[in-house]
């Protein structure tokens, strides 16, 4: 069977399965009781497994088989969960994403893997696995759509199933409520169908298990089980669990229970009728097979709710959008001129229409900053690892939404300031005991949005800059000069260690520290129209912070008018404007400046520093906006404003390269090129 | 572009002053009417600055001042042809835009080496169909960036 068109679905689904295990393992590492995580763990293996065997990768079937047998012995207590487990899985997840990298790139997505399969077998046979799996199919009963492990028994037990019925067990519907304030709720649900795995055997619950588990359920949920036990037993001991609000039982008859089987025995059968081509595989593990399909259909209810659009064709409709609004201008004028009552509405509507379009394409493009720094946490265990380190991650903010081009790009100076900060930042244990700090260091890595920028701030808890040692550095290899060295700020200090040939690492390690990293991070960062700064206390830690513009296309600017030429002025750097009579104005040093709020602010004559040719003569008064680069102020003075608005910044093209002080241009309602003012080359 | 395998080359030719000029067809990508400019300050005199082609940014050439001919009102005639050379899109403001053209490349001849001429540089070769003398123009001189410092001294 053709496989190449679930191809790219299929890797896809796989990286997020591995990503949500790794997510999930480092979890459990932090609560190593928690066995809903191994739940969760457990539910990526095995779709992974299902997808990986569907496609044709033994391989990485063999291994997650393996892996997903340990997680099942681990969640029925059958092993002790430990550290070394969870390196042993963790060495599992790093050879799954390996194949899965492979199959990506094109590979067949083969690759040794006994080594851990090995391992992870002695961990399963470290308790008796007979009992493991035994155990484990009344899992598989308890939770059906999730826990297919070990269902070789599954059909038998199924038929067990109905006999017991016949066999005169009562069938009960169950209605568990929860407390509204519950906090656990994934926890609670997992108590109850333990309780009910003791006294019974569930058939059906309402949401399915795997929604339960997730949370994904208000306060209510339906079980469906076989029991000998009492209609009031079964209500006291569910009663027994906390934070259960109210639970009804209702004995339903076998009729009822039978229009359940049949339903049931339809979803399960569906898939398969689809899938014809899993018919031999199935003769191996056929009600496995009947799981899967069961999972994945599931999972597919949740992940409905969104579609993966490439990017390109984002960008197509993003052009073509822009296209549309610089017609819309054009009717919005044409309507005007005509003055026609039906012909303004009409446009009127249009534009309203088209600016939510521009809204939500514009959103479109957004995506959680999430993506990037989901991979951290792995990284930064393994790292503190290597280097002999305690270190705790802590990520605030994640949902941060940013451009997806300027995702794409964040990634890579993020590793290197992490690598940074695990390496140089954060002492060893021992040096942290000796200097009275805990001996775990803290790294936050933190994202905010703040008007139309975004910060990215990576903070770290450890030995600081030295600015001595700094200054010291960057004398002996001639970045600055002694005089320029002295007068410098520390933050000023600071930055030198971005400049490129820098290292104060004494010894160059392997984590990070050839000099070459931070340059790039800085011009990475920089190309994207971000700034980057630093701040630090010696001994008490540093705090790289990235300021990055929202999105890469869509600025909001103030449209001012300078003769008969327009400007644009990112919203960004403005700090307000004013309107200052010309006897405001002072001279002091050949600069025409103003007093503005008490502070001496120079005025740029925009129209002399662009060369607008004059046409009309000069106002008694001056429009003045106010803007900043960091600490300094300029006033740059225009003829008029016209007013806020959003605009999509377009390069200039590759012919113009370098034109002072603009940094682009941008198409107004009219369909005429408007040039944005780049402030920050203008204050030096 | 002399080198070209076919026989037959297909130029736009378009006018500047008394002169007619010649492009090859495939390195043109449309030719538009005059809109609005917009002045790009700082820039060499003849970047006449940028206009809205389709929603892409594209800069503008006055060939005339490129080519040290003096430069005169747009006029209804008035044309920019859009190229595409090497990843660079510009256009360029020519008087007249009339006529597409196939000649044999073998009646393409070496630019007459005339001391003093400035466009001379920027000329790939001369073309004489009947009593017409088409000027093919080097794209990629024109639009070198290289050489504004040196045009700019001259000028």
């Amino acid at each position: 069977m053709d496989m190449n068109q679930y191809l790219e679905v299929f890797i896809e689904e796989s990286k997020e399965h591995l990503q949500a295990c790794n997510e999930q393992l480092l979890e459990l590492e932090k609560n190593p009781e928690n066995i809903a995580i191994v739940n969760e763990i457990f539910r990526s293996a095995h779709t992974l497994k299902g997808m990986s065997a569907t496609m044709g990768y033994e391989d990485l079937a063999k291994l997650t088989h393996q892996m997903e047998n340990v997680l099942d012995a681990i969640r029925n207590h059958k092993i002790k969960f430990n550290p070394e487990i969870l390196d042993v899985v963790f060495l599992a997840v790093d050879d799954l994403e390996a194949m899965v990298q492979s199959i990506a790139e094109g590979g067949d997505g083969k690759r040794d893997v006994s080594d851990a399969v090995g391992k992870l077998l002695l961990i399963e046979k470290g308790e008796s696995p007979v009992l493991a799996e035994a155990k484990s199919e009344v899992a598989a009963a308890v939770a059906e759509p999730l826990h297919a492990a070990k269902s070789q028994y599954d059909e038998f037990e199924y038929t067990v199933l109905q006999q017991s019925k016949e066999q005169g067990f009562e069938t009960f519907e169950i209605t568990v409520a929860l407390r509204e304030d519950c906090l656990l709720k994934a926890a609670r649900v997992f108590m109850i169908f333990e309780i009910l795995e003791k006294i019974g055997e569930v058939i059906k619950s309402n949401p399915a298990v795997d929604q339960l588990e997730e949370e994904q359920f208000d306060h209510e949920f339906t079980v469906t089980i076989v029991s000998k036990e009492m209609k009031d037993d079964i209500q006291k001991k569910l009663m027994k669990v906390s934070e259960v609000d109210k639970v009804d039982v209702n004995p339903i008859s076998l009729e009822e229970l039978r229009q359940f089987e049949v339903e049931e025995a339809e979803i399960t059968q569906t898939p398969e009728i689809e899938t014809p081509a899993k018919e031999v595989e199935k003769n191996v593990d056929a009600p496995n097979k009947k799981e899967d399909k069961k999972t994945t259909s599931s999972a597919k209810q949740t992940s409905n709710k969104t579609i993966r659009v490439n990017i390109e064709r984002l960008d197509i409709l993003m052009n073509l959008f822009e296209e549309l609004v610089i017609d819309r201008g054009r009717l919005e004028q044409i309507s005007r001129d005509l003055n026609n009552q039906e012909l303004h509405e009409t446009v009127e509507r249009m534009s309203r229409v088209t600016g939510d379009l521009q809204n939500i394409i514009l959103n479109m493009r957004m995506v959680p900053v999430e993506t990037v720094f989901n991979r951290f946490p792995r990284m930064v265990r393994q790292l503190a690892r290597d280097l002999n380190k305690k270190i705790n991650l802590e990520i605030i903010g994640a949902e941060t939404e940013l451009d997806r081009t300027v995702i794409d790009e964040i990634g890579d100076p993020l590793v290197h300031l992490i690598r940074n900060a695990l390496d140089h930042g954060v002492e060893t244990p021992e040096v942290r005991k000796a200097n009275g700090k805990p001996e775990e260091g803290t790294v936050v890595l933190k994202a905010y949005h703040s008007g139309n920028h975004v910060f990215i701030e990576i903070e770290d808890d450890g030995a600081g800059i030295s600015r001595d040692k700094v200054l010291a550095k960057a004398l002996s290899k001639g970045i600055v000069t002694e005089q320029a060295a002295a007068s410098m700020t520390d933050n000023q200090v600071y930055e030198l260690i971005l400049a490129s040939g820098f290292s104060t690492a004494e010894k160059i390690s392997d984590v990070s520290g050839r000099g070459v990293g931070l340059d790039v991070v800085k011009s990475t960062i920089e190309s994207l129209g971000g700034t980057i700064s630093i701040e630090s206390r010696l001994g008490q830690g540093s705090i790289f912070s990235i300021q990055l513009p929202l999105t890469l296309s869509i600025i909001s600017v103030m449209l001012t008018e300078i003769q008969n030429e327009k400007f644009a002025i990112p919203l960004s750097s403005i700090i307000e404007t004013a309107i200052v009579n010309k006897a405001e104005i002072l001279n002091a040093h050949n600069q025409r400046v103003i007093d503005f709020r008490g502070k001496v602010v120079p005025l740029l004559f925009l129209k002399d520093i662009f060369e607008v040719p004059v046409v009309t003569e000069d106002d008694e008064f001056y429009s003045v906006v106010i803007v900043r680069k960091g600490d300094k102020m300029a006033g740059l003075v225009v003829d008029s404003f016209i007013g806020q608005q959003e605009v999509v910044l377009k390069s200039l093209g590759n012919y113009l390269t370098n034109v002072f002080a603009i940094s682009g241009a941008t198409i107004l309602g009219n369909g005429q090129v408007a040039l944005i003012v780049d402030c920050n080359a203008l204050i030096k | 572009m002399a080198d070209t395998l076919a026989a037959d080359i297909k130029l736009i030719v378009f006018q500047l002053k008394d002169k007619e000029y010649a492009i090859p067809v495939n390195h043109v990508q449309g030719i538009e009417k005059v809109e609005h400019i917009t002045r790009v300050p700082r820039t060499e005199k003849f970047i006449k600055g940028v206009i809205n082609l389709r929603g892409v940014i594209t800069p503008i050439i006055d060939l005339r001042s490129r080519f040290g001919i003096e430069e005169e009102n747009f006029t209804d005639s008035t044309r920019v042809i859009i190229v595409s050379v090497n990843d660079l899109e510009v256009g360029f403001i020519v008087d007249l835009a009339n006529d597409v053209i196939d000649i044999p490349v073998a009646s393409i001849e070496p630019p007459p080496e005339v001391v003093g001429v400035k466009e001379v540089e920027y000329i790939n070769g001369v073309a004489k169909i009947g009593k017409r003398l088409l000027i093919l123009i080097d794209l990629e001189m024109i639009l070198d960036t290289e050489s504004f410092s040196s045009s700019r001294s001259e000028g």
